[in-house]
C-alpha cells in the first residue's frame, strides 16, 4: 500500500539530522523490537552546569515515518533542559512533522518513549530520581 | 530515468492488445446476450478470446470461463466447489501457507462462514511445498486441494504436477492460482493434471479487469456470481469484451514470445542477484533459485534495513520496486509468505522485491547495481540493528 507521507517527513526522512552516536554519552534510551519492525536508540550529551541537551544523535531501524519521528524529535529536545526535555510528546512530534499516517503514529510514540529511556538512563546516572513510564507493545 | 521493476504487481498493456481492443468500446458495442445480428460481432470476439486462452492452456475452450479477475477465479473455486461439496458431506480444504490472500482470505472466510476445515501446508526454506506433505493431509473428507503455481513474493514454483497427480489418485480436484507462473511459464493443463486454474489478464501485458478460471470439464462447483445467462450460464454479467479480447490476445502474443522471453529474463535475473551478493555483504536471497524459480523475480533480505525506507530511497532514483515488510501494509505483520520461508520478523521487515519485465533493459539493471550498495550502506549506517548485527558477527 502507498503511504502519502508530509513533505516534513519526506524531508527528514531523505536528510535525518541527528544521525550518529556520542560515545561518551551521559544518556542513552532505547525503545521498540525488531519484531514489529522498529528499534530507535537516542544518544544524548548534557551541559553538567546548566542541565541542557547539548547534543543528541539517534540510530533507528524502521519505516520512512520512524526515521523522520526520530530526527525531528531529537531536533525538538536539543537546547533543551533535561527537565523540559521530558515533557515532549508524542503527538508534538507529529504534528511537527505535518502529520502522520494513522496507522504510522506509534513511531513517534516510539521517538516520545527512548528520548524518556534516555532522559532515566542519564537521570539515574546523576542520582535523580527515575520518572516511571508506559510501555507500549508496538 | 524511470525504472520499473514491478512487473508482478502489474505490467502496461500493450500496444498491440490495446488495437486489438478498441473497436470493442464505441464502434462494436452490441450486447453479446442481444439477438440480432450487430451483436454477434460481440459474441464472436469473445469466443475468440476463449479459443486463443484455451490453446495456450492446451484446454477446450468450453472449460474456459472469464471473470473480472484473477481474485475472483480464486474465490469462486474455492467458495464454489467447498459449497458444492457439502452435498455428499465434505467440508475440508487443503492449501499452504505461503498462497496470495485472494486464496488465503477466501479459506479464512469459508473456516468462517460455512465451518470448513482448513489445512494450510508449510513450505521449506525456499517455498517448496511437500508432495508428501499434500499426501498426508487428503481425508475423505477432502474437497479440494488449492496450491499455488508460482509464488509472487518469491518466485519459487511449486510441483505442480505431482501435486495434481497426487489428487487425481485420490479422486479430489485440483486447483492451482496461476495468476504469476502463467505469465512466464508453459502451462499444460492436461499433462499437468490440473483440473481448475486461476489467470489474471494484467499480469500478462493484457488490460486489468479481466481474469479467467479454467474448470475441467465435469467439474461443476456452484456458481459465484449469480444472474444472467452469461459464460454458459456459469459467470453472470453483462462481458467485459473489450477485455476479454485484451485478455485473448495477450494470452496468444505470449505464447508466441514465451521461450525468448524466460531466457532473456532470467540471464537478467541472475545478473542482478549475482551482482547484489557481490556488491552488498550479508544479503540473503529468498525462494528458489534456476528454472525452480520465476524467470522474473528477485527477492532479497538485508538485514538492519528495513523494507519500506530501501522502497522510499529507490524511488527516489526513479526505480520502482516492492517489499513484504509491514511498514509498506495496512498490518504491523511483514509478509506472511517470508515468515512461513522461516525468515526472522526483522529480516521479513528488510526484504526488497524486483519483478522485471518487458520494460526492462540492461542498463536498467546495471543502474539498480550501482545506487542500490550506496542506498542499504547508508541506511544500516543509520541503524542499530546492523550495529547489534555486526557486533555480533566479529
Amino acid at each position: 500500500m502507498a503511504l502519502d507521507y508530509s513533505k516534513k517527513v519526506m524531508d527528514h526522512f531523505i536528510n535525518p539530522r541527528n544521525v550518529g552516536e556520542i560515545p561518551d554519552a551521559d544518556g542513552v534510551g532505547e525503545a521498540g523490537n525488531p519484531k514489529c519492525g522498529d528499534i530507535m536508540k537516542i544518544y544524548l550529551k548534557v551541559n553538567p552546569d546548566t542541565k541542557v541537551i547539548d547534543d543528541v544523535k539517534f540510530k533507528t531501524f524502521g519505516c520512512a515515518s520512524a526515521i523522520a519521528s526520530s530526527s525531528m524529535a531529537t531536533e525538538m529536545i536539543k537546547g533543551r533542559t533535561v527537565e523540559d526535555a521530558w515533557n515532549l510528546t508524542n503527538s508534538a512530534v507529529a504534528e511537527a512533522l505535518d502529520g502522520l499516517p494513522p496507522i504510522k503514529m506509534h513511531c513517534s510514540v516510539l521517538a516520545e518513549e527512548a528520548i524518556h529511556e534516555a532522559l532515566n538512563d542519564y537521570r539515574a546516572k546523576h542520582g535523580m530520581e527515575i520518572i516511571p513510564v508506559e510501555h507500549h507493545e508496538d | 530515468m524511470f525504472v520499473y521493476l514491478d512487473h508482478t504487481a502489474t505490467t502496461p498493456t500493450s500496444p498491440e492488445v490495446m488495437k486489438a481492443m478498441m473497436p470493442y468500446f464505441g464502434e462494436i458495442f452490441g450486447n453479446p446476450s442481444s439477438v440480432y445480428s450487430f451483436s454477434r460481432k460481440s459474441r464472436e470476439a469473445i469466443e475468440k478470446a476463449r479459443n486463443q486462452v484455451a490453446a495456450s492452456l492446451n484446454a477446450d475452450p468450453s472449460e474456459i470461463f472469464f471473470t473480472g479477475s484473477g481474485t475472483e477465479a480464486d474465490n469462486w473455486a474455492l467458495k464454489g466447489t467447498l459449497e458444492k461439496a457439502k452435498i455428499s458431506g465434505k467440508n475440508h480444504l487443503i492449501t499452504t501457507k505461503i498462497e496470495h490472500h485472494a486464496i488465503l482470505h477466501t479459506a479464512e472466510y469459508l473456516h468462517k462462514v460455512e465451518g470448513v476445515d482448513v489445512t494450510y501446508l508449510p513450505v521449506n526454506s525456499e517455498g517448496f511445498v511437500s508432495v508428501e506433505d499434500v499426501k498426508n493431509a487428503i481425508t475423505d473428507k477432502t474437497a479440494l486441494v488449492s496450491v499455488m503455481f508460482a509464488n509472487n513474493e518469491v518466485g519459487t514454483i511449486e510441483p505442480v504436477k505431482e501435486i495434481g497427480a497426487l489428487c487425481r489418485e485420490h479422486k479430489i480436484p485440483f486447483h492451482t492460482d496461476a495468476v504469476q507462473a502463467a505469465a512466464h511459464l508453459k502451462i499444460d493443463v492436461k499433462a499437468m493434471n490440473i483440473d481448475m486454474l486461476s489467470m489474471s489478464a494484467h499480469k500478462m501485458y493484457g488490460p486489468k479487469g479481466v481474469g479467467a478460471l479454467y474448470l475441467r470439464r465435469g467439474l461443476h462447483p456452484e456458481n459465484f456470481i449469480h444472474g444472467g445467462a452469461q459464460e454458459h450460464k456459469h459467470r453472470a454479467s453483462t462481458e467485459n469484451i473489450a477485455g476479454i479480447v485484451g485478455f485473448g490476445e495477450a494470452m496468444e502474443i505470449l505464447q508466441g514470445r514465451l521461450e525468448e522471453d524466460k531466457a532473456l529474463n532470467s540471464a537478467r535475473r541472475d545478473r542482478l542477484i549475482s551482482g547484489i551478493l557481490e556488491r552488498i555483504p550479508h544479503a540473503k536471497l529468498n525462494g528458489a533459485t534456476g528454472d525452480n524459480r520465476l524467470p522474473n523475480n528477485i527477492n532479497f533480505s538485508f538485514i538492519g534495513v528495513e523494507g519500506e525506507t530501501l522502497l522510499l530511497d529507490l524511488d527516489a532514483k526513479g526505480i520502482s520496486a516492492s517489499t513484504g515488510s509491514a511498514c509498506s501494509s495496512e498490518s504491523l505483520d511483514p509478509s506472511h509468505v517470508l515468515l512461513a520461508l522461516g525468515l526472522k520478523h526483522e529480516m521479513a521487515h528488510g526484504s526488497l522485491r524486483f519483478t522485471i519485465g518487458r520494460l526492462t533493459t540492461d542498463e536498467q539493471i546495471d543502474y539498480v547495481l550501482e545506487v542500490l550498495p550506496e542506498i542499504v550502506s547508508r541506511r544500516r549506517e543509520m541503524s542499530p540493528l546492523w550495529e547489534d548485527y555486526i557486533k555480533s558477527q566479529a
